[in-house]
């Protein structure tokens, strides 16, 4: 493997607008390649980790155990993991569930919602599926995460002022235009 | 007029004998934050934002009144952490999900989080389960968004000559009830002062929605207390 710097990053129960607020760093993504090689990430479409990283980018909080053997995994194989945008730090709109039992929100879903068609009247339960947690889980409730940047998604700058941070060594100047919950 | 000095981290304030220390730093330019303290409402000093240390004492700047030749403090990291843990807990303790709130950008739990730096809660979820009333025409109350600040308590009554709101239970269980069976079968108005002093988005006005967009909103680009600074600069 090279000697750039590797970057890991991941969608967890998120709707992957915080990777288009990567990809909204606009051309300064040519100056980020440059810079460092994109381990396993839905940019690349990696599914495994190919070496060691030094960032772990990570979108959503936990909502099945497949989440959390992720997120796991992660923890496991960056130096720094990130959570990117309100649905890691607080469990967003995922999140919601978190007050209702888990068996009514899948009967809800999957029986008595209007418009179901469900003649079976079953809720799915094949071993494929990845079991849903009791609740969703913010990232940093299940491992230890270094760097928080919230946002609805973040604004591309805040995610940029951080990659560049760590690609420098330098801290992250607080910047009050670009720390925001929405 | 009756006129006392004293000092707040080391700057000369003038105030007037009986004026509350909150009172006295918004009118010298030096902003104090608060959460439960609104304008000329009685001040209840229940959200313990705004704790000075006077004299060396932590004290409510709100209800505090100013003393000759007192030693307020006020940024010290002590006391910035302090607030910081209140301001925290109160978002950890609701659901506060600010990415679909109208208040958003209005919010003044938000913007003080904004102002503290507050990247993520220390403290774990309690994602407590709420209920929304949503049975007035024109008003909606959301208690996952309710702080406990009790202003709408206090403008119902001082301000609106009501009694629409006030809280029941105690500590973790205290919240916020409506005098009658819903929010509908009280005499509330949209117009009421009650609806429009709350802080965060639990009382709303219906129809209203995002009304300012982003970018342009209140606390989008100048932090929560920019307006009584400014008045310091001067």
């Amino acid at each position: 493997m090279g000697s750039k710097p590797r970057i890991a990053t991941v969608s967890l129960a998120g709707c992957f607008g915080c990777h288009m607020s990567v990809l909204d760093i606009d051309e300064r993504i040519l100056t980020l390649a440059e810079l460092v090689e994109f381990d396993r990430s839905p940019i690349n479409d990696y599914k495994e980790f190919q070496d060691r990283c030094a960032v772990g980018i990570v979108e959503g909080g936990c909502c099945n155990e497949e989440n959390v053997e992720v997120l796991e995994q992660f923890r496991k194989h960056c130096d720094v993991l990130i959570s990117l945008g309100d649905c890691a730090i607080n469990g967003g709109i995922p999140a919601m569930r978190n007050n209702i039992p888990l068996r009514e929100c899948l009967e809800e879903a999957y029986l008595k919602s209007p418009g179901v068609y469900n003649p079976l009247n079953v809720i799915p339960n094949d071993k494929e599926i990845p079991l849903l947690l009791n609740r969703v889980y913010p990232c940093h409730e299940v491992v230890k995460i270094d760097l928080f940047i919230p946002g609805c998604p973040p604004p591309a700058d805040a995610i940029w002022a951080h990659l560049v941070s760590l690609l420098s060594g330098k801290p992250v100047e607080p910047d009050y235009k670009n720390l925001k919950y929405d | 007029m009756n006129r006392v000095t004293f000092t707040i981290d080391g700057k000369e304030v003038k105030a007037i004998r009986g004026q509350t220390i909150l009172k006295a730093a918004d009118a010298a330019g030096v902003f104090i934050p608060r959460l439960c303290a609104y304008r000329d409402l009685t001040p209840n000093g229940s959200c313990r934002v705004c704790s000075v240390r006077v004299n060396g004492r932590i004290q409510a700047a709100c209800v505090q009144t100013v003393a000759e030749g007192a030693i307020v403090e006020n940024e010290t990291p002590e006391l910035l952490e302090y607030r910081r843990n209140i301001v925290d807990m109160l978002f950890v303790e609701g659901n506060h999900f600010c990415m679909f709130c109208e208040k958003s950008g209005f919010c003044e739990l938000q913007a003080l989080a904004y102002r503290f730096g507050i990247k993520a809660p220390r403290y774990p979820f309690l994602y407590p389960k709420r209920d929304l009333d949503m049975s007035h025409p024109h008003v909606f109350l959301d208690h996952n968004r309710c702080i406990l600040c009790g202003r709408c308590v206090r403008a119902s009554q001082d301000m609106d000559g009501k009694n629409v709101f006030q809280f029941v239970e105690r500590g973790g269980r205290k919240r916020l009830q409506v005098n009658g069976d819903s929010l509908s079968e009280t005499d509330l108005k949209a117009t009421d002062e009650a609806v429009s002093v709350c802080p965060v988005g639990a009382l709303m006005k219906k129809r209203v929605g995002y009304e300012v967009p982003v970018g342009r909103r209140r606390y989008d680009e100048k932090p929560i207390g920019d307006d009584i600074e400014m008045k310091g600069e001067k």
